[in-house]
């Protein structure tokens, strides 16, 4: 339920002196902030014309934004295409029976995604640039590409993982009466539904994608905030440029993020899939931990593992109440 | 391997030294901003809450490397805010570390507030009216009923947000911060056999990561309200 619901009563006459004071008080400080902004700029001249000027010259738009955008665009969607291959693989091999390849996928994904991106993309960069002498404008984006794949693939693989757990059991149960085994019901009944109820969190997964492509200014990536450096040692404006540059991301991932949960919401209430939709944030805000954005959930899995076991072992007991899918 | 951890062994635990430097001022940095944020945003005030979920919608979309670096070259070398004092020795390391917190702890103070509002929105309104009818005041049935099921539902996104962090100071690298993945950069340019000195420092990171997750879930778990 809304927060506001759970904690407040209906204001009286003495709560609403009080809210109103309150909002005055809250007034004056975004504009004290805003205004000690403005002045710490214009006490540095970064007010002047000849720094915003160039924003309205072509130019600056197809020589250094444009181009860097696209750049950023160009290895956000190949990354995310990657990640969705990595993912469903990764994600099908954890849900696979065969203990072995459950742990190999289990590692991989963990593993991938405990290690920080920049490191990732640090190392393959200089791997693809020395040891398989690819030039320097390849290799930087190959690397941001295979860092973003890798951390992103892993956290689809857990997007699928949790996706097939979050169906009803009378999915699986359905495919296994029909006589499939257990393999194609995973494929053609549970998968299915699992990747159209993760389709939101997908697009979410992509804000991610597109803010962390921006790491590739560490190795040389020419994406949008290497463009706002160039721009910006070109015309001596490189505040300038960073904030446009800001805008222009924050509004990308701000309509994306508005996507997500429109599409969310249509998937819950005319698509055609037993679980439920979940962008990332809206899972972060109901309180689970998101899928997409953060998580190792590593004690989960090894309780999982533990559950399954103890099961096959001692098959009488505790059985019940294992519905804890939270 | 043996080469290489003897010739950098010392400098190794110093990058990472750096890292839990930076992980913990900044873990506690974005916990007071974070706590401030979610305060405002779940008060009923919407002056407040405005404000509130414009700056979380900022910091959230914006990346963090764009926020570090305009922390450092932006807000340090044109705006001139110095945060350690200009004319020590080392000034300058001393500017972009305390700037790198400042930027970290700006950044994931959005995530933070996200993860206390949604530990609000774990608690089910019967809980506020069976206070209410029980008589408690608004006071009370705050600070003994309705609180205490937030945080406890706030922990294990709390716990995703610290690991993200953690893994989120390597970008501290971009703005000369020597922390672990600036070290490794300079391993790797000068040293053969890279995937080694790759698989040491994601240990590292695995090291650090993996006791933060594990025990905020066994936590999590072992304060969860039952429902």
């Amino acid at each position: 339920m809304s927060a506001q619901a759970v904690l407040f009563d209906a204001p009286g006459p003495k709560a609403r002196r009080r809210h109103f004071l309150l909002t005055v008080l809250g007034a004056l400080l975004a504009v004290a902030g805003i205004g000690l902004l403005l002045w710490k700029f214009n006490s540095q001249d970064q007010f002047e014309g000849h720094l915003w000027r160039p924003f309205l010259l072509a130019e600056t738009w197809t020589q250094y934004i444009l181009p860097g955008l696209w750049k950023t665009l160009q290895a956000a969607v190949v990354s995310i295409v990657f990640a969705m291959i990595f993912g469903i693989f990764f994600g099908m091999g954890r849900l696979s029976h065969n203990r072995p390849l459950r742990w190999v996928c289990g590692v991989v994904v963990e593993f991938f995604r405990s290690v920080p991106v920049l490191l990732m993309m640090i190392f393959t960069f200089f791997f693809y640039a020395r040891d398989l002498h690819l030039p320097g404008t390849q290799a930087s984006f190959w690397a941001v590409v295979t860092g973003l794949t890798l951390y992103n693939g892993s956290v689809v693989a857990e997007l699928v993982r949790s996706g097939v757990h979050q169906l009803p059991k009378g999915q699986g149960e359905a495919g296994l009466a029909i006589g499939l085994t257990s393999g194609q019901t995973l494929r053609s009944i549970e998968l299915p539904q699992a990747l159209t109820a993760m389709l939101p969190a997908l697009l979410s997964q992509l804000v991610v994608v597109l803010k962390d492509s921006a790491l590739g200014y560490a190795i040389t990536y020419g994406e949008l905030l290497t463009a706002a450096r160039q721009l910006g040692s070109r015309y001596g404006n490189v505040v300038a440029a960073y904030i446009v540059v800001a805008l222009i991301f924050i509004l990308i991932n701000w309509m994306l993020t508005i996507g997500a949960g429109r599409l969310e919401r249509y998937i819950n209430t005319r698509g055609h899939t037993a679980a439920k939709a979940k962008t990332g944030a809206s899972a972060l805000v109901e309180g689970g931990g998101a899928p997409g954005e953060f998580g190792a959930n590593v004690a989960e899995a090894l309780e999982e593992e533990v559950d399954e076991f103890r099961q096959a072992r001692f098959p009488k007991q505790g059985t019940v109440g294992t519905d804890d899918q939270a | 391997m043996i080469d290489i951890l003897s010739e950098y062994g010392d400098d190794l635990f110093a990058a990472f030294w750096m890292t839990i430097q930076l992980a913990v001022w900044s873990a506690l940095g974005s916990l007071i901003l974070g706590t401030i944020l979610a305060i405002m945003r779940v008060s009923p005030v919407a002056v407040l809450q405005k404000l509130g979920a414009f700056y979380v919608n900022v910091a959230r979309n914006t990346p963090l490397t764009l926020i570090l670096v305009f922390c450092s070259l932006g807000a340090l070398f044109i705006l001139e805010i110095y945060l350690a004092p200009r004319d020590a020795p080392n000034s300058l390391a001393a500017n972009a570390f305390r700037w790198a917190i400042v930027g970290l702890s700006a950044y994931h103070a959005s995530f933070v507030c996200e993860a206390l509002r949604s530990g609000v929105n774990t608690v089910p309104v019967g809980q506020a009216e069976a206070a209410r009818a029980i008589g408690l005041t608004f006071g009370q049935s705050l600070s003994q009923v309705i609180l205490p099921q937030a945080f406890r539902g706030a922990i294990a996104p709390l716990g995703s947000v610290l690991i993200a962090l953690i893994k989120n100071t390597t970008v501290a690298a971009v703005i000369s911060v020597p922390e672990a993945a600036a070290l490794m950069r300079t391993i790797v340019e000068n040293e053969t056999g890279s995937i080694l000195v790759f698989f040491i420092f994601a240990l590292g990171f695995v090291i650090l990561t993996l006791p933060v997750g594990v025990g905020f879930t066994e936590m999590s778990r072992r304060l969860a309200v039952k429902r």
